[in-house]
């Protein structure tokens, strides 16, 4: 080990060092936190006072400058924490099982925001809170799994441990997901053919786009926020235990 | 007789000698079609559309209400960390188990579907249909619920886990399972149910086998 400690290690395995990555990621959170508010606060004057009212739906639309990057992010986290969980099987990389465990309770409360907000838009536009659309019911299954994966994180004592075994099952989820994907569509085209959704994308005209390309840079920034944050509130929680428990062996002798 | 037969030797022997545990589901996935009635009333054209739902709703409590005799017994005696040991890789070790435990707790179901079909006024067809969307589809749910045993295989409270983790994992089973009684899209069906389970059941022996090693580090 002294042979090769002189030798500066790689910027991957720096990363790795729990202590390295609290000293840098120190000068981003407050940085990160201003630049979240500035991209809210645009993004809100945009949605609410710079673009137009939909000709069928009204302000009603406006609902979707909060629905639509809340689903955005909800697939963006597991995105995160599939990365994750190869980085802790593939590499052991120590902050790979610390990101999945900040970020499952994040991407649940992204994923229960899209189905709120879209159960709130719903109601005025189609006349119901809740339809067994192929999106939604998709949208519904993956708010299961992080539920799940968060039960299992609650589940173990030994938060080593649990880290390796809920990377497997965020793998086995996250090759499920598409499956399920299309299975849900498959059973929605199945029994309802008349579906109440239209493409509508790229058709979008840009008074409408803009607002939302800025909303949705702005609910990014802020799930890296929280994701950041709560990964050095993890790693202290984390250095806290062990300092506690070293001084509980002092204690003993 | 090779270690792998012998493995599979051992789990039905234990399973048939430890109890009769393979006849207790078989009474509970009968009990959940028949107290589907009591729910929703003794109507018989609705019981006969919503059959092969309450079926496969059945198989489903069943599976889960099985998963906890796949590892955790052999983990709290210690005979898991011999079988780690032994010849066979860990892999194939999973897979014997998985194959002994599908004998052991889906085929009774199989057998026992015809009962629920008598009682839930099931047509020829869709019995015919059932049965072969459960032959089909329980070594998924099997293969599903090895996964779940496996990761929860340590905890005390793993019990409740494996279910929460398992269902909406296993939900594209069901989806096509059900998706076989439909009479125009029902090939399609039999043709996904039958690619899932066997892409399922050739990974899991994979995956909870990792999930074993992790637990047992």
């Amino acid at each position: 080990m002294s042979a090769t400690a002189t030798k500066q290690p790689n910027w991957f395995s720096r990363l790795a060092h729990p202590g390295h990555f609290l000293n840098w990621t120190r000068f981003l959170v407050w940085p990160l936190a201003v630049a979240t508010a500035i991209s809210f606060a645009v993004g809100l004057w945009f949605a609410f006072l710079n673009s137009p009212e939909d000709y069928q739906m009204g302000d009603m639309v406006r609902v979707m400058y909060v629905h639509v990057p809340n689903a955005w992010l909800s697939q963006f986290v597991y995105g995160v924490m599939f990365a994750a969980a190869l980085g802790s099987l593939v590499w052991r990389h120590p902050l790979a099982d610390v990101a999945n465990k900040a970020a499952a309770p994040l991407g649940a409360a992204f994923t229960a925001l899209a189905l709120y907000t879209g159960a709130l838009w719903g109601r005025p536009t189609w006349g119901t809170f809740w339809e067994w659309d192929g999106r939604m019911t998709s949208t519904l299954v993956l708010l299961l799994i992080y539920l799940g994966i968060i039960a299992l994180w609650r589940a173990f004592d030994d938060q080593i441990k649990a880290g390796r075994i809920v990377a497997i099952v965020t793998l086995i989820g996250g090759i499920n997901i598409p499956i399920i994907k299309f299975s849900v569509d498959w059973w929605n085209t199945l029994h309802q053919p008349a579906s109440v959704f239209t493409a509508d994308g790229p058709r979008m005209p840009a008074s409408l786009l803009t607002p939302l390309l800025v909303m949705m840079l702005a609910f990014t920034l802020l799930g890296i926020l929280l994701g950041l944050v709560r990964m050095r509130t993890e790693i202290l929680r984390r250095r806290a235990d062990s300092m506690s428990r070293q001084a509980a062996i002092g204690a003993t002798r | 007789m090779t270690a792998f037969s012998a493995l599979l030797a051992r789990e039905l022997k234990l399973a048939f000698r430890a109890g009769g545990e393979a006849m207790v589901l078989v009474l509970f996935f009968v009990m959940v079609g028949v107290i589907v009635p009591f729910a929703i009333g003794p109507d018989r054209p609705m019981l006969t559309r919503l059959s092969p739902g309450i079926v496969w709703i059945a198989a489903f409590l069943s599976t889960l209400l099985g998963l906890d005799r796949l590892f955790r017994a052999d983990d709290e005696d210690g005979s898991l960390v011999l079988l780690r040991h032994s010849v066979l890789p860990l892999e194939a070790i999973v897979f014997g188990r998985l194959i002994a435990h599908w004998l052991v707790t889906a085929v009774p179901l199989l057998l026992a579907t015809p009962i629920l079909a008598l009682l839930l006024n099931m047509s020829m067809d869709q019995l015919a249909r059932t049965a072969l969307a459960l032959l089909i589809g329980t070594p998924a749910l099997t293969a599903f619920g090895a996964l779940g045993a496996a990761v929860t295989v340590g905890l005390r409270r793993g019990g409740l886990v494996a279910p929460v983790l398992i269902l909406p994992l296993a939900i594209p089973v069901m989806i096509f399972g059900v998706g076989m009684m439909d009479p125009l899209a029902g090939g399609g069906a039999t043709l996904f149910l039958l690619a899932l389970s066997l892409v399922v059941t050739a990974f899991s022996p994979f995956l909870a086998a990792l999930a074993l090693r992790a637990a047992g580090e």
